[in-house]
């Protein structure tokens, strides 16, 4: 396969492709002039560069971002299940962590298979790491079974979070709704792991299937894990006050319930980072 | 109260990410675009002959969507509420069920106010097919509307073309996705995201577009949706 051959094969797939590079001429004037024929590998990839530059990077970056995340979830929620011995109470507590465990590799597995769609050869999807879900044996996450909920909390309300703050990379993006169908999910996830820690509390702890203002407290998690309420009290959404909205009785903790805040790459890749290796 | 009163009464800077100046630009260019405004139809006046509501193809008619479905899950809500709950509620369903009638009710007003004179008028709802004393009738309905709520704004934010509104729309949605859970698992434990069609082989929720839910909502809804969205 010649150049010229390559660049009439990305005409048919994608006819604006010299709108966006300039005049085809040019880009074949350009590099049959400057370009020696062993770095057209090369030379292509700056081809794309430009004419997608940082749309496709951005994109892929954040696919890495959430599949980070994913694998997070999966490995913690494979290897609370692996361990389960003597760690669930019931069978219905173990069989909605194996549940949510298919769904976070499935998540994986999704994400994997994207990247490589979206920029073959170029992009590579990130592994799994190493984790430690213990920070060190500060927490007890696979033998105590509230300690186990708590951090599966902390990941999944994160999560929601994390997707809603990628939010605007993929304005009017097909990826966009592949990507809202996996953040209602990790919602629904999250709704109820926190009715199982309402049930292992038996009413000692205040946490509700929603996040009710910010702070890890209010959630029913220690303090530690603030980071992953913050900002959640919020009560104005788009300028417009939630409370008592149009004359109704809407109360402050219901105003921050509507509404899941999001979260930053950098606020999150904080929250997560004591759990990578 | 309209969307400019709201913004002369609040600072600026109550929202990030969200300028007060943004907003007023797209709300001035959809004044400008008086001609496809959406004729309202409030179903409680009788007097107002316009046949229906209508949905522009843009940012507006899916606001306006997003507004439609959350006037229909306020109302439904606080009917449970108003009946007194089903029977044999505990205080625990009847302290959910609140919270979410009033998410529902924040999230309603929300729209309301921030179209302002771009908003649909009220809709008129029919329940009748709903035994609010029953148990089964009740959590089988609140399931369906929940689970359409997340299709729905899944389905929709393809369409939407403001990142602030995405964002909005994200911020809702995951509550809804919160609800849906709860209801689920107050029919069966454990169903939160299985069970049915509505989680795919992927782990992910199923997505449906605006003409599928108006379709499914209909048989709720007695006010006339005239949608032009996908």
């Amino acid at each position: 396969m010649n150049f010229s051959n390559i660049l009439n094969e990305i005409v048919k797939v994608d006819p604006e492709f010299f709108e966006k590079t300039d005049q085809r001429r040019n880009v074949l004037k350009n590099i049959g002039r400057k370009v020696a024929l062993t770095a057209l590998p090369f030379a292509m990839g700056s081809v794309f560069q430009k004419a997608y530059g940082k749309t496709t990077d951005a994109i892929i970056d954040t696919l890495n971002f959430a599949l980070t995340l994913e694998h997070l979830e999966a490995e913690f929620y494979k290897k609370a299940v692996a361990d389960s011995s003597g760690l669930f109470p019931t069978p219905a507590a173990l069989n909605a962590f194996v549940t949510i465990r298919d769904h976070e590799i499935a998540h994986v597995n999704f994400l994997t298979a994207g990247i490589n769609a979206a920029s073959p050869g170029a992009a590579v999807p990130v592994n799994p790491g190493g984790y430690d879900f213990t920070l060190g044996g500060a927490l007890p996450t696979f033998t105590d079974y509230k300690t186990l909920l708590t951090v599966a909390q902390v990941f999944e309300d994160t999560g929601v979070r994390a997707y809603k703050g990628q939010a605007g990379v993929f304005v009017k993006n097909d990826l966009l709704t592949a990507a809202l169908n996996i953040h209602s999910v990790e919602a629904r996830h999250a709704s109820h792991i926190r009715q199982m820690r309402a049930a292992a509390a038996g009413g000692s702890i205040a946490v509700k299937p929603w996040v009710t203002m910010s702070g890890a407290t209010a959630s029913g998690a220690p303090a530690a894990f603030d980071a992953s309420y913050a900002g959640e009290q919020i009560t104005t959404q788009a300028n417009v006050n939630i409370i008592n909205i149009g004359g109704t009785s809407v109360s402050a903790n219901a105003a921050s319930e509507a509404f899941d805040e999001p979260l930053s790459k950098d606020q999150i890749l904080a929250i997560v980072g004591p759990f990578l290796l | 109260m309209n969307k400019k009163e709201i913004l002369t009464e609040l600072p600026p800077n109550e929202v990030k990410g969200f300028s007060r100046r943004n907003f007023l630009g797209l709300t001035g260019g959809l004044l400008a675009a008086g001609a496809l405004l959406n004729a309202s139809c409030n179903n409680d006046d009788d007097s107002n002959p316009m046949p229906g509501v209508t949905l522009t193809n843009d940012d507006f008619g899916i606001l306006n969507y997003a507004y439609a479905l959350e006037q229909l899950e306020a109302a439904f809500y606080s009917r449970v509420v108003e009946t007194g709950f089903y029977d044999g509620a505990t205080a625990s369903e009847k302290a959910l069920l609140t919270d979410i009638r009033d998410h529902e009710i924040a999230h309603r007003e929300f729209f309301k106010a921030a179209l302002g004179a771009k908003a649909i008028g009220s809709l008129g709802v029919n329940f009748s097919t709903i035994d609010f004393k029953n148990r089964t009738s009740v959590l089988g309905t609140a399931k369906v509307f929940e689970d359409l709520g997340v299709s729905a704004y899944n389905g929709a934010g393809v369409y939407i073309q403001s990142t602030d509104y995405l964002l909005l729309a994200g911020k809702i949605v995951s509550v809804e996705a919160r609800h849906a859970a709860y209801i689920r698992d107050l029919i069966s434990n454990g169903t939160f995201a299985s069970g049915d069609a509505q989680i795919d082989m992927n782990g992910m929720d199923i997505s449906k577009k605006p003409s599928v839910v108006l379709a499914a909502a209909s048989a709720f809804i007695t006010t006339k949706i005239n949608s032009n969205l996908p």
